[in-house]
C-alpha cells in the first residue's frame, strides 16, 4: 500500500535508509552502538552553550543532487536530512541521537492525540504564533493544502491513502474536505481515516506531511521548495551546483525535542565531486561532511582506518537488508527446496567482504533487520546447530536439497547492477549456485535500469535471482514484511512492484492482515504475530538475505556534537563548528 | 620483308624474360625493411603469444582458477601463508583490501582484484578476450563494409543511395551511445541474441564482437566506397566488361584486388580502435560479461583500488597501451609499404 511511482520507490530504496526500534533490547543495543561510536547521543545543552556553538557555514559534499526539490515528491534521504531543518509536521521524530531519536513527539501540534471513532479520527490542536519563512502565520488550513498536494503532485500518495476522500484524488485534483478538516478559529485539525492505521503517526512524521502554506501551488514546484516553519529556509537550490540553507528569521523554539534552533548559520550542500575527492576535501578541512548516502570506495576505507581520523569517522548500524530475491514464478526457485538450498549454500562471509568487511556489515538469514520492532534472531540456513546466528554455509545440506528438488543442472540467471559491489555480489552468487549443481550466469545492468527491470513481471522470464536492497521508511515490521513479501504488493507489468520475488503465501498473508488489524489495539500481540511472519517468510526462502549494512559518517576535524538518529541519521543542525 | 609489327613481335620474343615483381611481394619487402614496423609487429606477436598461454600460466604456474571469486582464499607471500583479502587495520578496521603484487609468478604475481582473483592470470585471459574481440570485430566490420561498398559503388544509383543512407544513419549515432543501447538491450535477454537459427549466448564474446563490428561498419565503408568509385570506370574494368565478364567477376576479380589495399591499411588501425572500444564498453559494463574478463573489465574492477592496489588498473592499461601502440605503428608501416609513393622514402 505504499507504492505509486517507480522512480520514488527506486529513490527510497537506493537513497534513504531509515529506522526505528521499540523493544527494550533494541533500545539497549542502540545505546551500546551509540556509545561505541564515540558517544553520539546528544545530551541536553544549556542555552549558554548553545549560543556559544552557533555560527559558521556547514558544508556537505555530495556526489549528486537529490533531484526535484518539492517535498511532496522527493523521496530521498539526501533532501530529507535538510527538510527536517526547514519544515515541520504535526508530529515528528525527536531530533536526538541514539534511541531517543525513535520517539515521536508533538511538533506543530501541541500534543499527540489519542484516536477516537474506533481509531479512525485524530484531532490535532495546532500551535499558535508560528510563522513560515515567508512571514505568513501557520494556520490549520495550511495542512489541508499539504495533504491535498500529496495527491496532486506525483509522488508516493499511498502513505496517506487511508484518509477519507483520498481514493477520489488524483494528479488532476483532490478534495479532502471530509478527510482533513481545519478549524482556523479553534486552531484544530481533524483527520478522518477510512480504517484504523497503527502506523499513521509514523507516516505523519515523514517529510511528505510537512506543512507548507495554503497558497502553495497544487502542482509540482520543481526546484523551488515552498516555505517551511523550521529554523532554516531554502535560499537556493540548483541540482547541478549546490543547495543553500540560511536561518529562518521568523523561527522560534516551541518544542526543542522536535525542532531545536540549529547551530550553523548556513548549511551548504555541494554537488558533483567524486566520492574519493569528497573524502579528501573533508579530511583536509576544506568541507565538513561527506554526504552519508555516498558510497565510499574501498581504497578510501583503508585510509579512514588511520588513528589520525579516529575522531572524525563514525560507523552506525542500519535497519536495512541487502538480499537476492529468488524468482518464485519460474523454475528452479518456484520449488521450496531449491530456494532453501541456495540459502544454505550462500557464502555470507564472502558477500560481507565484498561490501567492506565485518566492520561494515553483519550476516543475516531473516527478513527483519536487528534492532527493529518484532525482530527475534533467527537463522535456519547455517552450518552447525545454532538457529539464531549464521556461522557458515552448509554445502552438504544444500546439495542434498538440490537433488531432492530435481532442479540440478538447471540454468540460473543472476540479475544485478553493474556497479562494483553489485557485480561482485552477483559473481559470488553465481559461484555459490554453481557449487551446488546449477549452471549460473550473470546479467548485469545499470542500476537505474536493473531495479525496475526485476520488479516488472513482464521481465520475469529473463532472470531467476535478482539483487536488491531495502532501507526502512519508518520503524514498522510491515515496512519489510508486507511491503516486500505481501501478496498485495505484486503489481503485474508494473515497474513498481516491490515484491520482487513475487512470493505470496495466503496463510502468511492472513497473519499479516491480522497483525495490521491488531496493531492499534494490541501492539504486543501484533508484534508477536510479525515475528511469526518474519520466521515463516524466512523458512519459505523467497530471498537469500545476505547482510545488514552499516553506515559511515566522515566529518572534518572542526566538527563537534555528532548525533546520529536512527530515523534521520546524522543530524546536521546539531553539529557545531570550532574555528 | 617483315612489317614493322612483325619486327616488334620478333624483338619481344628474342628479349630475355624478366621476372615480374608481384606488388604484394614488393609491399612485403618494403614492410620487412621497415624496422620500426617490424618491432611493432614483434611486440604485438609477443602479446598475442602471452595471452594464448593464459591457461598454461593459470594452471601450471599460478595454480589458480582465475574466474570465480576467491574472497576466502589464501596464498603465500614472503614465505608466509596469508589471506588473499586483508581486513583493514586501526580501531575501525574498515574495508577489505586484496593482496598486492608478490612479484612471485606462482603466487599472485600482480596481486588480487577486489574479489580475490589473481590479476596476472586475469590479465592474460583478459588479453585473449580483448584481442579476440578486437581482431574479430575489425575483421567482421571490414568484411561487411567491403561487401557493401563493392555493391554500392559498382551498381551505383538507388543501391548506392540506399546503402549510403543506411550507413549515414548508423554513423549519425554517437558510437558509444549506440553500442551501450544495443548492449543493454541484448544483455537483458537471458538467452542472449536470437534471430532465426542464429543464437548468441548473453555471456558469449561474440555479442560484444558483433556490436562493435556493427557500429564501425560506416567507418570502413566510407573510404572503401570511395576507392570502388575511383576504379569502377577505369579502362581495365571496361575492357573486362567488353570481354563479357559478369558482375560478380568484375567485382571480385577486377575491382576488389585494386581496392583491397585500403582495407589492409585500415585493418591494424581498426583492430586498435576496436580493442579500445571493447575496453571502454567493458569498463561501462556493457561489453564482456562475467565469467569472461577483458582488459576493460579488469580496469573497471580496479577503479576502487587505484590508491592502494594501482597495479590492478595499471597492468591492463599498460597492455592496452602497448597493443594499440604496436598496431598503430604497424598500421603506418603497412600503409607505407602499400603506398607506391612511399617507395622512394623506404628504398631511397
Amino acid at each position: 500500500m505504499k507504492f505509486a511511482h517507480a522512480t520514488t520507490i527506486a529513490a527510497r530504496r537506493r537513497a534513504r535508509p531509515l529506522y526505528k526500534l521499540s523493544t527494550g533490547a533494541a533500545v539497549a543495543a542502540l545505546a551500546v552502538t551509540a556509545a561505541a561510536c564515540g558517544g553520539s547521543t546528544q545530551s541536553s545543552t544549556s542555552s549558554t552553550q548553545g549560543a556559544a556553538h552557533k555560527g559558521g557555514t556547514f558544508t556537505i559534499l555530495a556526489n549528486s543532487s537529490f533531484g526535484v526539490a518539492d517535498p511532496a515528491q522527493n523521496y530521498t534521504l539526501e533532501q530529507w536530512q535538510l527538510l527536517i531543518d526547514t519544515h515541520d509536521g504535526l508530529v515528528g521524530f525527536a531530533k536526538a541521537g541514539g534511541a531517543a531519536g525513535n520517539k515521536i513527539v508533538p511538533d506543530l501540534a501541541t500534543s499527540i492525540p489519542v484516536p477516537t471513532n474506533g481509531g479512525k479520527t485524530y484531532v490535532f490542536h495546532i500551535r499558535k504564533g508560528i510563522k513560515f519563512s515567508n512571514g505568513q502565520t501557520l494556520k490549520p488550513s495550511d495542512f489541508v493544502t499539504t495533504f491535498e498536494r500529496q495527491f496532486t503532485v506525483p509522488g508516493p500518495t499511498s502513505f496517506y491513502s487511508s484518509i477519507v476522500g483520498a481514493n477520489k484524488c488524483s494528479t488532476k485534483g483532490c478534495n479532502l474536505s471530509k478527510g482533513v478538516v481545519a478549524n482556523d478559529s479553534a486552531y484544530t485539525l481533524t483527520i478522518n481515516l477510512t480504517a484504523p492505521d497503527p502506523e499513521f503517526m509514523d507516516q505523519l512524521s515523514l517529510p511528505f506531511a510537512f506543512a507548507v502554506p495554503a497558497s502553495t501551488s497544487p502542482k509540482l514546484t520543481g526546484n523551488n521548495v515552498p516555505p517551511g516553519t523550521g529554523p532554516y529556509m531554502w535560499k537556493s537550490y540548483n541540482p547541478n551546483t549546490q543547495a543553500v540553507l540560511v536561518r529562518n528569521p521568523y523561527f522560534h523554539v516551541w518544542n526543542a525535542q522536535a525542532q531545536p534552533a540549529g547551530y550553523p548559520n548556513e548549511i551548504i550542500e555541494k554537488y558533483g565531486l567524486q566520492v574519493s575527492d569528497e573524502v579528501t576535501e573533508v579530511l583536509n578541512g576544506q568541507a565538513n561532511e561527506v554526504y552519508d548516502g555516498d558510497s565510499i570506495p574501498s581504497d578510501q576505507l583503508s585510509r579512514l582506518n588511520s588513528p589520525k581520523y579516529a575522531g572524525q569517522v563514525h560507523v552506525n548500524t542500519l535497519t536495512a537488508d541487502y538480499y537476492f530475491a529468488l524468482n518464485t514464478r519460474r523454475p528452479p526457485f518456484n520449488n521450496l527446496q531449491a530456494r532453501q538450498a541456495i540459502n544454505y549454500a550462500a557464502n555470507r562471509t564472502a558477500y560481507i567482504k565484498i561490501y567492506g568487511g565485518p566492520s561494515l556489515a553483519v550476516p543475516t538469514c531473516q527478513i527483519l533487520p536487528p534492532n527493529f520492532p518484532s525482530y527475534a534472531p533467527y537463522c535456519p540456513y547455517t552450518a552447525g546447530s545454532s538457529h539464531t546466528k549464521w556461522t557458515g554455509p552448509d554445502l552438504a545440506k544444500a546439495k542434498q536439497l538440490v537433488q531432492q528438488s530435481h532442479t540440478a543442472g538447471m540454468k540460473v540467471v543472476v540479475d544485478s547492477s553493474n556497479d562494483q559491489v553489485g557485480k561482485a555480489l552477483a559473481e559470488q552468487m553465481v559461484s555459490d549456485l554453481n557449487s551446488i549443481g546449477y549452471k549460473a550466469s550473470t546479467q548485469l545492468l545499470a542500476a537505474g535500469i536493473q531495479y525496475p527491470f526485476i520488479q516488472n513481471s513482464s521481465n520475469s522470464s529473463k532472470w531467476n535471482v535478482g539483487y536488491s536492497q531495502w532501507y526502512q521508511d519508518y520503524p514498522a515490521a510491515s515496512d519489510f514484511l508486507n511491503v516486500l513479501l505481501g501478496c498485495g504488493t505484486i503489481h503485474p507489468n508494473s515497474d513498481a512492484s516491490p515484491n520482487i520475488a513475487a512470493y505470496c503465501d495466503q496463510a502468511t498473508q492472513s497473519k499479516i492482515n491480522q497483525a495490521e488489524a491488531m496493531g492499534a489495539t494490541n501492539p504486543s500481540g501484533a508484534a508477536a504475530l510479525w515475528t511469526q511472519v518474519d520466521h515463516a517468510d524466512t523458512n519459505a526462502g523467497p530471498w537469500v538475505d545476505m547482510f545488514n549494512p552499516k553506515q559511515i559518517d566522515v566529518l572534518s576535524h572542526n566538527v563537534h556534537g555528532y548525533s546520529w538518529s536512527p530515523q534521520w541519521y546524522i543530524l546536521i543542525d546539531r553539529l557545531w563548528l570550532s574555528s | 620483308m617483315a612489317t614493322l609489327l612483325e619486327q616488334v613481335e620478333v624483338d619481344t620474343e628474342l628479349r630475355p624474360a624478366v621476372a615480374g615483381r608481384n606488388p604484394w611481394a614488393l609491399a612485403a619487402r618494403r614492410l620487412w625493411r621497415n624496422r620500426i614496423a617490424m618491432a611493432a609487429l614483434l611486440l604485438f606477436l609477443v602479446i598475442v603469444v602471452m595471452c594464448l598461454a593464459a591457461p598454461l600460466y593459470a594452471h601450471d604456474v599460478a595454480h589458480v582458477n582465475p574466474f570465480p571469486p576467491n574472497l576466502n582464499g589464501h596464498t603465500v607471500a614472503g614465505g608466509k601463508v596469508v589471506p588473499v583479502m586483508q581486513r583493514g587495520g586501526g580501531v575501525l578496521r574498515l574495508g577489505e583490501t586484496p593482496i598486492g603484487p608478490t612479484w612471485d609468478p606462482s603466487h599472485y604475481f600482480l596481486g588480487a582484484d577486489s574479489t580475490g582473483r589473481d590479476v596476472a592470470a586475469l590479465l592474460l585471459y583478459g588479453g585473449r578476450s580483448s584481442l579476440l574481440i578486437g581482431i574479430g570485430a575489425a575483421v567482421f566490420c571490414s568484411l561487411a563494409a567491403t561487401v557493401v561498398a563493392l555493391i554500392a559503388g559498382f551498381f551505383g544509383g538507388v543501391t548506392d543511395s540506399v546503402a549510403s543512407r543506411i550507413m549515414d544513419i548508423i554513423w549519425a549515432f554517437p558510437v558509444f551511445l549506440l553500442a551501450i543501447c544495443i548492449g543493454t538491450e541484448l544483455l537483458t535477454h537471458s538467452n542472449g541474441f536470437q534471430f532465426g537459427p542464429v543464437h548468441i549466448d548473453a555471456s558469449s564474446l561474440l555479442l560484444p564482437t558483433a556490436i562493435i563490428a556493427f557500429i564501425y561498419i560506416p567507418y570502413v565503408y566510407r573510404p572503401m566506397r570511395g576507392q570502388v568509385l575511383s576504379v569502377v570506370n577505369k579502362e581495365f574494368v571496361e575492357a573486362a566488361t567488353a570481354q563479357g565478364a559478369g558482375n560478380l567477376r568484375l567485382i571480385f576479380s577486377e575491382i576488389l584486388p585494386n581496392v583491397v589495399s585500403t582495407v589492409i591499411v585500415l585493418m591494424p588501425l581498426m583492430i586498435a580502435t576496436t580493442i579500445l572500444t571493447e575496453a571502454a564498453l567493458s569498463f561501462l559494463g556493457v561489453g564482456v560479461q562475467p565469467p569472461n574478463v577483458s582488459w576493460g573489465t579488469i580496469i573497471q574492477d580496479g577503479t576502487g583500488l587505484v590508491y592502494t592496489r594501482p597495479w590492478v588498473t595499471i597492468a591492463p592499461g599498460l597492455m592496452i597501451l602497448l597493443t594499440v601502440l604496436s598496431l598503430n605503428v604497424l598500421g603506418d608501416g603497412v600503409r607505407d609499404a602499400l603506398d607506391p609513393r612511399a617507395k622512394l622514402r623506404v628504398e631511397g
